[in-house]
């Protein structure tokens, strides 16, 4: 499944996309030790499948967790999406 | 003596069983509850097979909702809830089911459910829902592989088709036939807002369009704003609608004009509703789990 997490404010749409089916069988679970902010976390889906998602606690709080690994951060690329070796994870910023 | 007030928004409950099933001989009985913003449903499963239904109104308490949408499914069955070995809650109040073993987002059951009504074709399935419509996509067993919602507001959903019933004092499931009884398409109203809608179908009355007139540019409205949610996600064949709006044909033929592609429709000796897809689905997952429950506990 396509999961996107995100929020919207005045300069535009900002959101995480994890394609849960490519994590399935992701045996590194490398997003959950990658990202500074300790965002990911291995959860049950509706399908008993384990997969990668935003933490519950996090979900709202992602214009200021994920502010430091924007580009006006200085990032060329972003931690999560380097380490995710299904290519899972991606970005819209 | 005072007038008798019409609750022209009342939609019928509907309670079915299948009584050609003794479910006494099951060795699975599983129930699925969709507690939704405007109506609950309980599906009842035997042995995985489809025994009976109850749609109803959700009231101020979500838990009570639950039980009374699972005893009209119960009733006249002799069947108690201790003789359900595994309940999923679902919809808006999926939290708030006390007697449910597990809670799975709505999402999942209605495209489950929908596989099961429609077979594995079945591609995009757009949920109407009480307050907010979602289109899913899935696979052929019905598993979810994208989906989008509606925003914040309720616009342009069954709440809002409930209000209109009521404003212009047309019962609501005449709806849907008395929009196509006028001489030419009217534009659609310009605003969905259950509030504005409102005053708006209210004030074309007074420049003097017809009620008919109204309601066709109300049901158009609504198609609209649906319609360009579904073409965000875009549409594969074969394409089913959930939910209580299904049964409004004002609005899914508006639909299916704008999107061109004809949604599909259970053939009309069916017993299910679209309206129970999601509880339906919550009941599979159900039997899912409970089998795989005594496949583990048979292995221990």
């Amino acid at each position: 499944m396509i999961a996107n997490y995100g929020y919207q404010d005045g300069s535009g749409e900002y959101y995480i996309t994890i394609d849960t089916d490519r994590c399935i069988e992701c045996e590194g679970r490398w997003c959950v030790g990658a990202c500074p902010q300790s965002l990911f976390v291995i959860e049950a889906d509706d399908y008993d499948d384990e997969v990668a998602t935003i933490a519950e606690g996090a979900r709202k709080k992602l214009k200021e967790k994920c502010a430091a690994c924007k580009p006006a951060g200085g990032h060329e690329s972003l931690p999560c999406i380097d380490a995710c070796r299904p290519g899972a994870i991606s970005h819209s910023w | 003596m005072p007038e008798e007030t019409k609750e022209f928004w009342r939609w019928s409950e509907k309670v079915w069983r299948d009584e050609s099933i003794d479910w006494r001989g099951s060795r699975a009985i599983t129930a699925g509850i969709d507690v939704g913003s405007v109506s609950s449903q309980a599906v009842i499963l035997a042995d995985g097979r489809l025994y009976a239904y109850h749609s109803t109104r959700t009231g101020s308490n979500s838990p009570d909702s639950a039980r009374k949408a699972l005893n009209g499914a119960m009733a006249g069955a002799d069947m108690s809830q201790e003789d359900i070995r595994y309940v999923v809650g679902t919809g808006y109040g999926r939290v708030n089911v006390p007697f449910a073993n597990r809670a799975i987002t709505e999402i999942a059951c209605h495209a489950r459910g929908a596989n099961y009504m429609v077979g594995p074709s079945v591609k995009t399935i757009l949920d109407m829902g009480g307050q907010d419509c979602k289109v899913i996509r899935c696979d052929e067993k019905g598993k979810v592989q994208n989906f989008i919602m509606n925003d914040k507001c309720a616009a342009g959903t069954g709440r809002g088709m409930e209000v209109i019933a009521d404003a212009l004092g047309v019962p609501i499931e005449d709806i849907g036939r008395r929009s196509f009884e006028i001489d030419e398409e009217p534009p659609p109203v310009s605003n969905v807002c259950t509030v504005f809608a409102k005053s708006e179908a209210t004030g074309l009355l007074k420049a003097g369009w017809s009620v008919n007139r109204v309601l066709a540019s109300y049901c158009a409205a609504m198609a609209e704003r649906v319609s360009s949610l579904i073409e965000r996600m875009s549409v594969e064949p074969d394409f089913f609608i959930t939910g209580g709006i299904a049964k409004n044909e004002g609005v899914v033929r508006r639909i299916e004009r704008i999107i061109g592609i004809e949604a599909v429709r259970l053939p009309a000796d069916t017993v299910l509703d679209p309206q129970i897809a999601g509880a339906l689905g919550a009941a599979l997952f159900a039997h899912a789990l409970l089998k795989k429950e005594q496949k583990a506990s048979a292995q221990a």
